[in-house]
């Protein structure tokens, strides 16, 4: 079986929507009805065959060859098997993903990870705002799984975040980890102003000091933490990181006292 | 078949017999090699026998910093007991009191077993509601707020059904210091043996018994004939030459450990020979019928 690749002919001339195009939405359509598929949202509704040259058999093993800021949705919901896009996405990639593995090699638009709930979702490039964070109206964002932007994220990255793993690893926007419910966001290359802005629980780890931090925030010593050490080692493990990032005794700061206070940001002395 | 003679030592022709128990393992580490083994030590304290101690528990391996989960020098401890209650029971009281309580510590599963035990997840409560669960590449932590810093431990270990315990051999010599030297020789083989502790003092029991007696209530006594004071006066398994017979007791992850470990235990007695050490090594049995592990003695030499 050959990965199902899907070649973007042109710059699509609308909006699309790619959320049809996951392993198990694909999972025994033939390629003519896979072509018919109607992926656009404005009023040309334009449908896969339009957009994309469709070619290879196997639906758990899907490429999007040639992207573009109007793809949208990519791999939503998906639960496994592996969705590869080869250049830009739009919003809400890998939104509320459950399973498998979506990659992006390129830059993604706001909402990337939005409401994951498992699996893992690499972005080379860079991430929009409110990456992994919930659409308007949810109450929680990441819900589990892995969350990784080799590049840079925009403003409320991991917003409302309750479980999981987010990894950014050059630097991110204003209030990275803001409401955070638990989980554990990383950042490297500088986090913007006042991360973890409200946040109840959960972990930001930073690899520098903050540049602001809500006043809501306290310091807490810089006792050994084998969490520290363990997360490192996680980091690295996984491919993340190339060294460690807190190091044996990580300065903590607590917060966000304005609310439940739970929370704490860890960074190198 | 008669008794056989290797290197000098007279092999008896007996076996040691041995039971099915339910084991776990838990990796502690500290900030250095002595007060990762200060942990461990103390949590495998009065866990000798499971006649009276509710467990029988040891350090099973030393393990180098780039073999833990965190990166430390630590120590795997092996717990054994006759039923999962009790382990569990077990393994909470003596991690709570012995490991949450020294300095610098973690503590990690194990174990991959076929269940799984309370760890971290019961221990969390002492954090009062300061305690704080991390799931990190499909592992859960707990972190509990200590007065030096947290205590990180892992919400739950594995457990084995498979485990045995009572592997055994007598080491009998001409004199106690010479029972006593191949013993330790016997007990410093088997450290390195994965999986199978030894959890007598030092490693080394001199009290064997033998199931019940004349007391009412008296779970395990005296064994008689083993006993070099009472040679002639009871029907002694002891000749002229042994004045001092100790027992090395092995527990074991599974049969092979068990097997491993008293072959390593059995060559290095062998290999001291009997004029520095043993002149005779036996086993403990029950006549074969009670336990379901059996290790004959000349299948385990080297």
């Amino acid at each position: 079986m050959k990965a199902l690749t899907f070649t973007l002919v042109a710059e699509p001339p609308e909006r699309l929507d790619l959320s049809p195009l996951t392993p198990e939405r694909l999972a025994g359509i033939e390629r003519r009805d896979i072509e018919k598929i109607q992926i656009g949202i404005s009023k040309h509704g334009s449908e896969v065959g339009d957009i994309f040259r469709v070619a290879g058999n196997d639906p758990l093993d899907i490429v999007f060859e040639g992207g573009s800021t109007r793809l949208d949705r990519v791999a939503e919901g998906m639960r496994g098997g592996s969705v590869r896009v080869v250049g830009n996405a739009g919003a809400q990639a890998g939104r509320a993903m459950r399973g498998g593995t979506l990659t992006i090699e390129g830059n993604a638009g706001p909402h990337a990870g939005s409401g994951m709930r498992g699996g893992r979702l690499e972005i080379t490039g860079n991430a929009g705002d409110h990456l992994g964070a919930p659409l308007a109206g949810e109450l929680a964002g990441m819900n589990g799984g892995v969350l990784i932007v080799r590049g840079k994220a925009g403003g409320f990255a991991a917003d409302r975040m309750r479980r999981g793993l987010i990894a950014v690893l050059k630097g991110s926007g204003d209030n990275a980890g803001s409401r955070m419910i638990a989980g554990t966001l990383v950042v490297a290359g500088g986090s913007g102003e006042m991360p973890g802005y409200l946040m109840r629980r959960g972990s930001i780890l930073l690899d520098r000091a903050p540049k602001s931090l809500s006043p809501s925030f306290v310091e807490c010593g810089a006792p050994e933490s084998v969490f520290a050490a363990i997360i490192d080692r996680h980091l690295i493990a996984e491919g993340i990181l190339k060294r460690p990032l807190l190091g044996i005794a990580p300065q903590k700061y607590g917060g966000d006292n304005a609310v439940l206070g739970m929370g704490e940001i860890l960074f190198p002395r | 078949m008669p008794n056989v003679s290797v290197n000098g030592i007279v092999i008896d022709d007996t076996f040691a017999e041995a039971f099915g128990m339910r084991a776990t393992a838990i990796i502690i580490t500290a900030p250095n090699r002595k007060w990762a083994r200060q942990a461990a030590i103390t949590m495998t304290g009065f866990a000798t026998s499971v006649i009276g101690c509710g467990c029988e528990a040891a350090i099973d391996v030393e393990l180098p910093p780039s073999a833990t989960p965190d990166g430390r020098p630590g120590c795997r401890v092996m717990i054994f007991a006759m039923g999962t209650d009790e382990l569990q029971k077990q393994l909470l009281n003596r991690v709570g009191q012995c490991v949450l309580t020294s300095p610098g510590s973690a503590c990690f599963a194990g174990l991959e077993g076929s269940a799984e035990l309370k760890l971290g997840s019961a221990l969390r409560y002492f954090g009062d509601g300061w305690q704080i669960s991390k799931k990190i590449g499909g592992r859960h932590f707990w972190r509990v707020p200590v007065m030096d810093g947290e205590f990180l431990c892992e919400a739950t270990t594995g457990l084995t059904k498979g485990a045995v315990g009572g592997g055994n051999f007598f080491v009998m010599a001409e004199s106690s210091a010479k029972a006593l030297v191949a013993a330790e020789a016997a007990v410093a083989a088997i450290g390195l043996v994965p999986g199978a502790i030894v959890p007598f003092p030092g490693g080394i029991a001199r009290s064997g018994s033998k199931i019940g007696g004349k007391y009412k209530g008296m779970i395990a006594s005296a064994n008689e004939a083993y006993a070099p004071t009472l040679r002639g006066v009871v029907r002694s398994e002891l000749g002229s030459d042994i004045n001092a017979v100790l027992e090395i007791v092995i527990d074991g992850e599974t049969n092979d450990a068990v097997a491993a470990a008293m072959k390593a235990g059995i060559k290095a007695v062998i290999e001291l020979g009997p004029k520095r050490g043993a002149v005779r090594i036996s086993a403990g049995n029950y006549g074969g019928k009670l336990g379901k592990f059996i290790y004959s003695l000349k299948d385990m030499l080297p």
